[in-house]
């Protein structure tokens, strides 16, 4: 059983590798001369502003707190898919109940204009 | 020769050796996997040349062939840029963060019958939550440079990925209730029989946002917003040059792949080939390995990723989240019950 998940460890570690070499190689390869022109943030040519860490619209916080409620209802669906077969009728109904509670909610957050940006 | 070769060997520890064959498979999984990502940038700029009657790249090499390679060494000669006001830390681990679980994704994914580094059950799970961490390469590398090109498209790309992940999810709850596992091959062997079989027709609409949303998880046009270079420079990549900017599109491209694949594998009969069950032709084809039919139709994936860049205009970021939330959710929780009743009413030839 956990014998399948060690080439997962194994090709994570050279994920990462695959990733800092290239990127020691081009240290090592490339010029480096730095003045403060060049480390400056891309701003089309101007001084940079103000910070770039700036307010931002709260929409992107909301899609945020949605899509966790509908990533765990997915958690939730993916064990039921599985044995669909097994459960059968009753397995399905009670999967249509939950959906159906699901999709009330969703109903409510698109009236209430969650989902629109203008 | 050989036998002192084989005497070596036997006298590594065994867990070495398992350990030395494993790291083998992976470097056989991952070099011509960046072989292809090299030359799909390649045939993308050769496809959408010839699609505005243009020629392409053709400079470099016989009919422009080596161009990947002087790309590649061209990046390598670039200086990496690490702006005075960026967080230095976080902007080197983002281009990683982005590539490692690109690549280690690729451990569940079956090549042909039995062709697969880790057959683990929970296969398509795994994949779904190596897919959502590369998202995170792409929102840290938006934060830590510290430039407000960046940071908007961090933002967008948070916001974007983070819906059309739900969209993805649902499809492989699909993909789940037809095929009856998690595990990547018994899906494809779920797809037995012949062209009908395969999983397009019953799950066509989940198929088409499958592909949809990957063009959208992987930032593509007409879902590139993220990077739109008429907006937004460059999005959350504006301040990374040289090998760090190639390790991020080293990643995007990966993925382009890994979706295709997917495709393949879950919807389109991923190594069977497409001519069994017909009487003539099946025999006629036996003798094409498993693999070529997988790739063949991976392939044919990617040339619509490219065909879809040459053709469609950008999408506003208002209707992109209109998409998602609006079109592709509500069609799926459909879809999905119309499955479900599928399976448990049996219906033939699919779920008999």
């Amino acid at each position: 059983m956990l014998e399948s998940y060690l080439p997962i460890l194994v090709f994570l570690i050279m994920g990462a590798f695959f990733g800092v070499a290239p990127i020691v190689m081009g240290r090592l390869i490339a010029p480096h001369r730095p003045d403060s022109e060049k480390l400056s943030p891309y701003e089309c040519g101007f001084e940079a502003f103000e910070d770039s860490r700036m307010k931002f619209d709260v929409r992107y916080y909301l899609v945020a707190i949605l899509f966790i409620i509908f990533d765990l209802e997915i958690a939730f669906l993916f064990p039921w898919a599985v044995v669909l077969k097994e459960i059968g009728m009753f397995g399905f109904l009670a999967m249509s109940v939950f959906l159906g509670i699901l999709v009330i909610g969703f109903i409510y957050e698109w009236n209430k204009g969650a989902l629109e940006w203008e | 020769m050989l036998e002192s070769i084989l005497m070596l060997w036997g006298a590594i520890p065994v867990d070495l050796q398992t350990l030395l064959i494993i790291v083998a498979k992976i470097l056989i999984i991952v070099a011509p996997l960046l072989g292809s990502v090299a030359y799909i940038t390649l045939a993308e700029r050769k496809v959408i040349a010839y699609m505005q009657v243009r020629i392409g790249p053709n400079r470099v090499g016989p009919r422009g062939l080596l161009q990947p390679i002087a790309d590649g060494l061209k990046l390598l000669l670039k200086e990496i840029i690490l702006p005075t006001s960026a967080n230095p830390y976080l902007f080197i681990i983002a281009p990683v963060l982005a590539i490692g679980p690109a690549l280690a994704a690729w451990s569940v994914v079956p090549f042909d019958d039995g062709m697969v580094l880790s057959d683990m059950d929970a296969g398509l799970l795994y994949i779904l939550a190596m897919t959502s961490v590369g998202v995170y390469g792409i929102i840290i590398a938006g934060w830590a440079s510290n430039s407000k090109y960046a940071f908007l498209g961090a933002l967008r790309s948070a916001a974007q990925v983070v819906s059309y992940e739900i969209a993805m999810g649902f499809a492989l709850v699909g993909v789940l209730l037809a095929g009856g596992s998690l595990n990547l091959q018994e899906i494809v062997n779920a797809q037995q029989g012949s062209l009908l079989h395969w999983f397009w027709i019953p799950l066509l609409p989940l198929f088409a946002i499958y592909l949809f949303s990957g063009l959208a998880e992987t930032n593509r046009t007409p879902f590139d917003v993220v990077e739109g270079e008429s907006e937004i420079v460059a999005g959350f990549h504006v301040e990374y040059s040289g090998m760090t900017f190639a390790v991020f599109s080293l990643a995007e491209y990966a993925n382009i792949i890994l979706i295709c694949m997917l495709c393949a594998l879950m919807f389109c009969g991923g190594w069977l080939s497409p001519f069994q069950g017909i009487p003539v032709l099946e025999g006629f084809f036996e003798f094409v390995p498993g693999i070529v039919w997988l790739l063949a139709k991976t392939s044919f994936f990617i040339f619509l990723f490219l065909w879809f860049r040459a053709t469609f205009p950008r999408y506003r970021y208002d209707q992109v989240m209109r998409l998602g939330w609006k079109v592709f959710i509500p069609i799926t929780i459909v879809w999905l019950l119309v499955v479900g009743a599928a399976v448990v009413f049996e219906i033939p030839p699919w779920f008999d």
